[in-house]
């Protein structure tokens, strides 16, 4: 037995440096990382909170609203999210927010999903590749009162106002049924994230928040005004809101560094003291006396 | 109720038996009590767990707080939150170290939200040590220092929390060391009882499917992992291969993983597991520092990489410079010999 009514999703998801391409350039001399040098993307595991609130749709109707907590260049993976199936989509930008560790942005996000109003379901990644706390979900969970899923594998069954999954534990699985709404965090064994569509590509190609369109307009001269584009983006529902503290009713003393209780004292840059070290060519006779010598100090049995 | 300042820990269990972290976690709990004239409390939930609170004071807790009902027989998110942020505003604990386990993880940022508190993931090191606030023109004494990788390279980042209580930290299993069990040490064993409210109920476990651990890395002798230089299956064979002959287990850097060449439970590092074999063995690792937090201290490391400049050289005690698909089936070849020989001997 399967509940008819729709299913109304907000994904949280972070526009993340891709640590998994780091190339040569990234890395400096000494050691440390050359942020510039790393893409942006869509934290991965967000890709399968994104995906498993498409497939739920699809299943019980309703709607899937993405939103991130970012600077202004985070619009790109709301863009994304539109090509990869959300309905609707919402920035979350101001300086103030900047510095927040994981209870501010937890705050911030409890805020906007409090103005979106009404949801069943709050989906997010499991963690994000650029801190792997996986704090923010839960937290995020707590300030909004509702209960929590984490490492949520699959949805079971989704009735009677309420939700059953298979949670990923390292001890195994555990079924569980939830009261709704309550949140998810996904993890990346739960699905294969649809790529974006061509389709909805070329629909969504325009998306853009009112601090992009100077850049917009710089390729689409068709638009002569600011005003004329945004009239166009708000026809076609592809102006992504974009809202501040202020819209969402956050004070000031409870976000971004203000707002955080972890502060960093200090970042020490590790000076690696070589060890005592042997140069083995990669020959097999070299190999053999490196062996033997391992054998001969018990290393190696 | 107490007045002494405190350090507590979670303790967590399975089939009757305290988890390895939330005892090594006592232990440095310990320590660090030790510096600041602390208590140490160990928070116990579960139902007929009490023989536990006596295994938790003899690896070096003072207290244990006993919440023992039938609700909290197996972990579940709201109802054991409830017991920690209950009794955390009733008895204000200075620290609050958690295990970085999958438990761990789902209730140390549930209860910090609750208690607006900070909470530091993944510590690789935990000290003691002052912290100067300039907006406020304040020094704040006796700090936790939640020390971890930073994200950016070779960078390690103290953090603090100057000016909300608990300072909560998680920590992974193997970054503590094991104290070792005292029979004689005395402790008080404080029951406390949950006081529950409706909305804890709001999630019920249908079933549990229990894998048994099949990889205790923390234990393996001698570990051979594999990175991002090693880009098939096949390959990984290979050091599967090699860590049967030599009697040990295989490992991973994340990006290994990530690739979906091995499982995660076989992750070496700061947000995997922390090991100090007998001999590791880095093949197509280039030696990150979130990687080596979890490995530089085996006794002895080899190194191998194409790339003579990767940092992982310069903690290893061997350092091959090639390809790992070749060099690995050598010393494979070289341990075979060595046994065959050894054969011929007898
Ligand atoms: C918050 C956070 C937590 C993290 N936690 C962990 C963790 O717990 N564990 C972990 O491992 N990482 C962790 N990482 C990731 C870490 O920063 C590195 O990205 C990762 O360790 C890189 O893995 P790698 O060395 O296998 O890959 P790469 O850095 O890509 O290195 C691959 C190496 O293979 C060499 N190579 C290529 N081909 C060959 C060949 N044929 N033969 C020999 N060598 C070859 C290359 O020269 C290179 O040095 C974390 C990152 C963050 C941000």
């Amino acid at each position: 037995m399967t509940d008819s009514r729709p299913i109304d999703s907000v994904v949280l998801a972070k526009q993340v440096p891709d640590t998994h391409n780091i190339t040569g350039d990234a890395m400096t001399k000494d050691g440390t990382m050359n942020r510039n040098a790393l893409s942006a993307i869509f934290n991965p595991e967000d890709l399968n909170a994104l995906e498993m609130a498409v497939q739920i749709r699809e299943r019980h109707g309703g709607t899937v609203t993405v939103i991130t907590m970012g600077p202004p260049k985070a619009a790109g993976i709301l863009r994304e999210a539109l090509w990869r199936g959300a309905d609707r989509v919402i920035l979350l930008t101001d300086r103030r927010f900047a510095g927040a560790d994981t209870l501010a942005t937890s705050l911030v996000l409890q805020k906007a999903i409090e103005k979106i109003g009404r949801y069943d379901l709050v989906l997010a990644g499991r963690q994000a590749i650029d801190g792997d706390t996986a704090q923010v979900g839960p937290q995020t969970a707590e300030k909004l009162g509702i209960p929590q899923i984490t490492y949520a594998e699959a949805v079971l069954e989704i009735a009677d106002g309420r939700i059953t999954a298979q949670r990923a534990l390292d001890s195994g699985t555990e079924i569980v049924r939830c009261e709704m709404p309550c949140l998810l965090t996904v993890v990346g064994s739960a699905n294969t994230p649809r790529p974006p569509s061509v389709r909805r590509q070329i629909a969504g190609k325009l998306a853009a928040t009112p601090g992009e369109y100077a850049a917009l307009r710089a390729k689409w001269p068709e638009f002569e005004t600011d005003a004329a584009l945004e009239a166009h983006l708000d026809a076609h529902g592809l102006r992504i809101p974009v809202w501040t503290a202020d819209d969402i009713g956050a004070s000031a003393e409870a976000i971004g560094l203000a707002g955080s209780p972890t502060q960093v004292h200090k970042i020490n840059f590790v000076v690696l003291e070589s060890t005592e070290s042997k140069t083995v060519p990669p020959t097999p006779e070299a190999i053999a006396a490196m062996v033997a010598e391992l054998v001969h100090e018990y290393i190696v049995g | 109720m107490t007045e002494q300042q405190s350090i507590w820990v979670f303790i967590e269990h399975t089939d009757g038996q305290v988890a390895d972290v939330s005892l090594e976690l006592t232990g440095k709990a310990r320590d660090l009590a030790g510096q600041l004239g602390y208590e140490v409390v160990g928070l116990l939930c579960g139902h007929g767990v009490e023989e536990m609170a006596r295994d938790v004071i003899r690896h070096g807790a003072d207290r244990v707080l006993l919440a023992d009902h039938p609700e909290l027989a197996y972990y579940r998110t709201l109802p054991y939150a409830r017991v920690a942020i209950t009794e955390a505003r009733r008895r204000r604990p200075e620290i609050f170290l958690v295990g970085g386990t999958p438990n761990g993880r789902d209730f140390a940022p549930r209860v910090a939200s609750a208690l607006r508190c900070g909470l530091t993931a993944d510590c690789t090191d935990l000290q003691i040590g002052d912290y100067y606030l300039r907006r406020q023109d304040a020094t704040f004494r006796n700090l936790l220092y939640q020390i971890r990788p930073a994200f950016g390279g070779n960078l390690v980042a103290t953090i603090v929390n100057p000016t909300t209580r608990p300072q909560m930290a998680t920590v992974r299993e193997g970054v503590m060391r094991m104290p070792a069990a005292d029979a004689s040490r005395t402790g008080v064993v404080e029951a406390v009882t949950p006081e529950f409210e409706p909305g804890d109920f709001a999630l019920e476990v249908l079933s549990r499917q229990v894998r048994h651990a099949t990889v205790k890395l923390k234990d393996a002798p001698v570990i051979v992992s594999g990175g991002a230089g090693i880009t098939s299956a096949e390959e990984f064979a290979l050091l599967r291969d090699l860590a049967n002959l030599l009697g040990g287990e295989v490992g991973a850097s994340r990006a290994a993983v990530d690739a979906g060449l091995i499982g995660r439970e076989f992750q070496v590092g700061q947000t995997g597991t922390t090991v100090r074999p007998r001999l590791y063995i880095a093949a197509g690792i280039s030696g990150a520092i979130q990687h080596r937090a979890g490995m530089d201290q085996s006794s002895k490391i080899i190194a191998i990489n194409t790339d003579p400049n990767a940092p992982m050289f310069q903690v290893a005690h061997y350092r091959i410079v090639g390809d790992a698909a070749e060099v690995v089936p050598m010393i494979i070849e070289a341990l075979r010999e060595r046994s065959m020989d050894q054969r011929a001997a007898e």
